[in-house]
């Protein structure tokens, strides 16, 4: 037997559904040793969390049953051990933070108890753990720690919640700890310091770190080695820099090409009148300037971003575009015409010529409307588009336009992935025939490989149909290989604006060259350089 | 939370004015107390009388007029039927409605937290199915029909249980059980969905993967967030029992104030009416704040 500090043997995990038995994962094994930190690499349905949980015991069987494979842990097989010795080991030797600290923090209780808890669920005494919770809670940076303890986790940012799920991990100084994607909530800047934590607190003392990921800028960043999981199974591993220069499995070399960030950059389009300005555009809520004083114009055709951390504002230029909110003063002119003194009889025309993709298609698609009510809708509200008999016939163009199947029409939202209901989205956007599509976080949500389909469809839209986009998103890479022009915001305000090339290749302000920086790439060599590049700024 | 206090405490009261111009206009116009009060054989002369005296012969308006005035001095009038203060008739049977809620809304909650419960931890399983259907029925049965058989089985054929009235414990069974099944359904369901939810929740997991016990599991990290949608729902349910469970009330002829309501109602004690409604209103007031308190006291989000 080796003795690797965990190894996980040939384990296959299986789930009864509604659909009949799924198998999560099949016949996977890898290991992991001290101080050392190991990747799982995959998409949303991969598995790559189900041997955590199994790990962690926190399967629920049923509906999940384990049928077959050993997971040993310092020579003792887990999956044979009693509920008391795994519960024992819990949060002791292994602990685990998960993506949405929000949700996996208790919301009722103050932070300080929820983290000595970990320490007294294993026999610490009451001063003890709450000595080793404020000792933790300065480690991983929050401030004002004593007083911190007493708060609640809304009291928090996300980042810092992040952190004291982080202390409560490793209040008793685990062998091993599971993070399962870790940083994917977190804005860019955010990710880039909770991974450097992670990493010192490692070096500091000597644990196992296993780090589950959608993204190969993370792999690239923190792993010494990394599997990738497609469909339950384990089709590849290596060190990241073999993966990413050497890849063998088709699956590895598609997710790798799916990476954003290394196209050709656009040189923009050619210029005539702009047909949109926006001047001194702001909104305030009560004392907050969400947006403060935001000038810039788009040209027919062209594609802009707006990026910026959450908060900075984006979303709120694209609502108040709309009237979905109501702007505190400024003006936006559409085509010469400002919008915000629109009546809204005429506002009602105009948002045909402005349609907008949501994040979240799940949430912005009617569920009880079939694709085929969903995209006609339109020519309902604008009966001028199309006379009735032509609707069918449209809508199954418009389908095949965005990669679907026209029979896909008499389906319902839920019978679809999710790449594909931000399809759907984008064809009801399209049904309107509009000369500006703003894209809201319209790729954030999708798995890397459909991430790339779905700009690759925006790209040909663009190109086949003139339509101009405005693209909101806080991931760079996405918005270098899409965009003619960048707007970057922070805390409401544009800090900089221009073409693609200068923003990404000359930044000139310091907040865009931290955020830059602080963006993972895949390539662990590009990486490196980009982590110096970031740490000389942070010592700046 | 003093803020909080003040506004509630003002649209409270807003919608008790509103609600006092309604129910005294409206119930002027169920008809003359004299005819009811005085012998049919009464002449004319004796009812102007009677009349001036209650003060039923100046204008509605002056009526209401003059109530307020009174009102503004916490004088709420003397009941026709009774001739006592109003005041003192409707908080005589508030108190009974008072005891019969809090009793039968304290054993709901115990109930049905603790049926609900074992149901989220048994879903899908015999006890489980049992508790919903037993919730469905008790949410959808009328109270008076479940009154009038319980009257018919337990007093009429076994002659255990009293068939109305107050004075023994006995009494108070039936009115409590009748009450107590259309809450106990809502809350079992509100209960047991909303364990289950807390149970399937991130920071269960959280707790899970912490090495956190069991029984901490349960009564420490899933009870509390469980209870805060439940909570809401047993304030909305005392309140309906505190405006007085009429039906039942009258069935079993217990004197709490629903029952009094409509005696007042049917004898045109105007008085009387007004009182009970502003008596149960402040009640009803009184509870959403507790409530709201209860709230804010299990979830820190609210306090801010």
């Amino acid at each position: 037997m080796a003795d690797h500090l965990l190894e996980v043997r040939d384990l296959s995990v299986r789930f009864h559904t509604v659909n009949g038995m799924v198998n999560a994962v099949n016949g996977i094994s890898w290991h992991l040793d001290r101080g050392e930190t190991l990747a799982i690499l995959g998409e949303s349905g991969s598995g790559k969390s189900v041997s955590a949980s199994a790990i962690m015991n926190l399967i629920d069987m049923p509906p999940g049953e384990i049928t077959s494979g050993e997971i040993l842990f310092d020579g003792m097989d887990l999956l044979k051990a009693s509920e008391e010795d795994r519960r024992r080991l819990n949060g002791k030797r292994i602990s685990m933070i998960f993506q949405d600290p929000l949700g996996h923090l208790n919301p009722v209780y103050p932070v300080g108890w929820q983290i000595a808890e970990t320490a007294m669920a294993h026999g610490r005494s009451k001063t003890e753990a709450y000595e080793r919770a404020l000792q933790l809670m300065e480690r991983v940076g929050i401030p004002n720690a004593k007083d911190s303890m007493g708060k609640y986790p809304h009291e928090f940012s996300g980042g810092q919640r992040q952190r004291l799920m982080i202390a409560m991990a490793l209040v008793l100084k685990p062998d091993i700890l599971i993070a399962d994607e870790p940083t994917t909530a977190l804005d860019v800047t955010v990710q880039a310091e909770v991974l450097s934590l992670l990493e010192e607190l490692q070096e500091e003392t000597g644990m196992g770190l296993l780090l589950i990921t959608h993204d190969l800028g993370v792999v690239a960043e923190s792993a010494d080695r990394a599997v990738v999981m497609e469909g339950g199974r384990i089709v590849e591993s290596g060190t990241p820099r073999e993966l990413y220069h050497n890849a063998q499995h088709p699956y590895t070399r598609k997710l790798l090409a799916a990476a954003p960030g290394k196209g050709e950059m656009r040189d923009g389009t050619q210029r005539e009148a702009p047909i949109l300005e926006v001047r001194g555009l702001k909104k305030n809520y009560g004392q907050f300037h969400a947006l403060k004083d935001a000038n810039f114009d788009l040209y027919a055709g062209e594609t802009l971003a707006v990026v910026g951390e959450s908060g900075s504002g984006k979303s709120t230029i694209a609502r108040l575009m709309l009237r979905l909110e109501e702007a505190s003063g400024g003006t936006v002119a559409w085509k010469g015409e400002d919008i915000l003194t629109k009546s809204p009889k005429e506002m009602g025309k105009l948002r045909r010529q402005l349609q907008m993709v949501f994040q979240d298609p799940t949430q912005s698609l009617n569920p009880h409307m079939s694709v085929y009510d969903i995209i006609s809708e339109a020519w309902v509200i604008h009966p001028d588009i199309l006379p009735k008999a032509k609707w069918r016939g449209r809508v199954e163009e418009l389908l095949e336009q965005v990669g679907l199947q026209p029979e896909h029409a008499l389906r319902y939202p839920h019978q679809f992935s999710g790449g594909q209901r931000q399809r759907i989205a984008i064809a009801r956007a399209l049904a309107l025939e509009p000369d500006l599509i703003i894209c809201d976080e319209a790729v954030s949500a999708l798995d890397v490989s459909i991430q790339a389909q779905v700009i690759a469809l925006l790209g040909e839209l663009r190109d086949r149909l003139g339509i101009a986009f405005i693209f909101i998103a806080h991931d760079l890479p996405v918005v270098r290989d899409f965009a003619d022009r960048v707007l970057v915001m922070k805390r409401g305000e544009i800090v900089e604006q221009g073409a693609v090339r200068q923003i990404f290749e000359d930044p000139k302000q310091g907040y865009t060259q931290r955020l830059l920086a602080a963006g993972l790439d895949s390539d662990p060599d590009v990486q490196a350089e980009r982590r110096r590049a970031r740490l000389a700024l942070a010592g700046a | 939370m003093k803020k909080m206090l003040g506004k509630r405490a003002l649209s409270s009261f807003v919608s008790l004015m509103v609600l006092i111009v309604l129910v005294f206009f409206l119930s002027r116009l169920t008809g003359d107390p004299a005819a009811l009060y005085l012998p049919v054989d009464a002449s004319e002369a004796m009812r102007e009388n009677f009349r001036e005296i209650h003060g039923l012969n100046d204008p509605v308006l002056v009526q209401f007029g003059r109530y307020l005035s009174d009102l503004a001095q916490l004088d709420f009038g003397d009941s026709l039927r009774k001739a006592r203060p109003a005041i003192d008739v409707v908080l005589e049977s508030f108190v009974w409605t008072l005891q019969l809620a809090l009793i039968t809304m304290a054993l709901v909650t115990v109930a049905a937290i603790i049926v609900g419960s074992i149901a989220a931890f048994n879903v899908g399983r015999p006890f489980d199915r049992f508790a919903s259907v037993l919730s469905l029925i008790g949410a959808s049965a009328p109270d008076f029909w479940i009154a009038i058989v319980g009257i018919v089985l337990f007093s009429v054929n076994f002659g255990w249980l009293p068939t109305s009235g107050t004075g023994t414990v006995w009494h108070w069974i039936l009115p409590i059980c009748v009450l107590f099944i259309r809450p106990f359904g809502l809350i079992l369901q509100i209960v047991r969905g909303s364990m289950i939810n807390a149970l399937g929740s991130p920071y269960v997991k959280t707790a899970r993967a912490k090495g956190v016990k069991n029984r901490p599991v349960i009564f420490v990290h899933t009870l509390r967030n469980a209870m805060l949608p439940v909570i809401t729902v047993i304030g909305d349910q005392a309140a309906a029992l505190l405006n007085g469970a009429v039906v039942v009330e009258t069935i079993f002829g217990f004197p709490g104030v629903g029952k009094l309501m409509i005696d007042s109602i049917l004898q045109r004690d105007f008085n009387v009416i007004l009182a009970a409604i502003m008596v149960t209103a402040i009640a009803i007031f009184i509870m959403n704040i507790l409530i709201d308190i209860a709230y804010a006291l299990l979830d820190p989000r609210i306090r801010a």
